[in-house]
């Protein structure tokens, strides 16, 4: 059960990821590209996702446990740290670059899509590398 | 300059919808965030709960086919990016957002629905990146 609704809920995100355009690279860099022809579609889609979520994650905070019954895994860091900032903007020179987050990545994977599969495996690769990085350091 | 001719309100606004409706549905029914980055990278981690990881990500995958079921011929795509780049986006990506323990939909959707200061920031320097990515790539190179 636990699992199904996992699957529910990311096969409604995937198919809301396509509905909404940022499935397509060329649109997410057309978002980006504020010099040019800016196409601010996709800041809807954010006003979409955020608008219609704030409430649930209300309701979310203050439950004890899940509705399924597992506990609750939200994040509760707050501090502003020099890795989520020097992160993030790795993260955003990649995204810019190929026009490509993980969630649509993972769209276009199901396309069957080659330019997609080279992206996530890319990825996977920077997230072991990562794995290993925080090895050596612990 | 807008472009006019590709901005689609109505179906991003459905489509954040959807997100964001999957989004609530995973922290209420699940407790989990929707963060695709932090899912992925706990299989890449094998992470205990990689059930609920693969399953969600599964649906993500097979959301391009069941489209196709329901609606119709998926929307077109176009990759401008050559190999090379995306070999090192994919990298820049993987790593960059396992360090900021996030991406677009983990900071970007569900942690500013959550109204957290760490994604407003995190949100806000993937975005500010990928302004510079693109108007360099576009704009200072072409």
């Amino acid at each position: 059960m636990k699992t199904l609704s996992a699957l529910l809920a990311g096969l409604i995100f995937g198919l809301g990821l396509i509905v909404s355009g940022m499935a397509n690279p060329a649109k997410v860099q057309g978002f980006l590209d504020l010099a040019g022809a800016w196409d601010p579609s996709l800041a809807l889609v954010m006003v979409g996702a955020i608008g219609v979520a704030l409430l649930p994650f209300r309701l979310a905070q203050r439950l004890k446990t899940s509705w399924l019954g597992e506990p609750l895994q939200l994040p509760g860091m707050r501090e502003i740290t020099p890795r989520l900032v020097a992160g993030s903007v790795l993260f955003g020179i990649g995204w810019g670059l190929a026009g490509l987050c993980p969630g649509p990545a993972l769209v276009l994977l199901g396309t069957l899509s080659a330019p997609a599969l080279l992206f996530v495996l890319a990825m996977l690769a920077g997230m072991a590398l990562f794995r290993l990085l925080e090895r050596q350091r612990a | 300059m807008i472009a006019w001719d590709d901005f689609t309100p109505l179906a991003s606004l459905a489509g954040g919808l959807l997100i964001g409706l999957a989004a609530a549905w995973l922290a209420l029914a699940n407790g989990r965030i929707a963060g695709i980055s932090g899912l992925l990278g706990g299989l890449v981690d094998r992470a205990a709960d990689w059930p609920l990881r693969a399953a969600f990500v599964a649906g993500v995958v097979l959301a391009p086919l069941v489209y196709r079921l329901l609606v119709g011929d998926l929307p077109a795509v176009h990759v401008a990016a050559s190999w090379p780049q995306l070999a090192l986006a994919g990298l820049l990506v993987g790593v960059g957002t396992r360090y900021a323990s996030g991406c677009t939909s983990g900071h970007g959707v569900c942690g500013l629905a959550r109204l957290s200061p760490r994604s407003l920031v995190a949100t806000l320097s993937f975005m500010a990146a990928g302004f510079v990515t693109v108007y360099v790539l576009r704009h200072a190179l072409a």
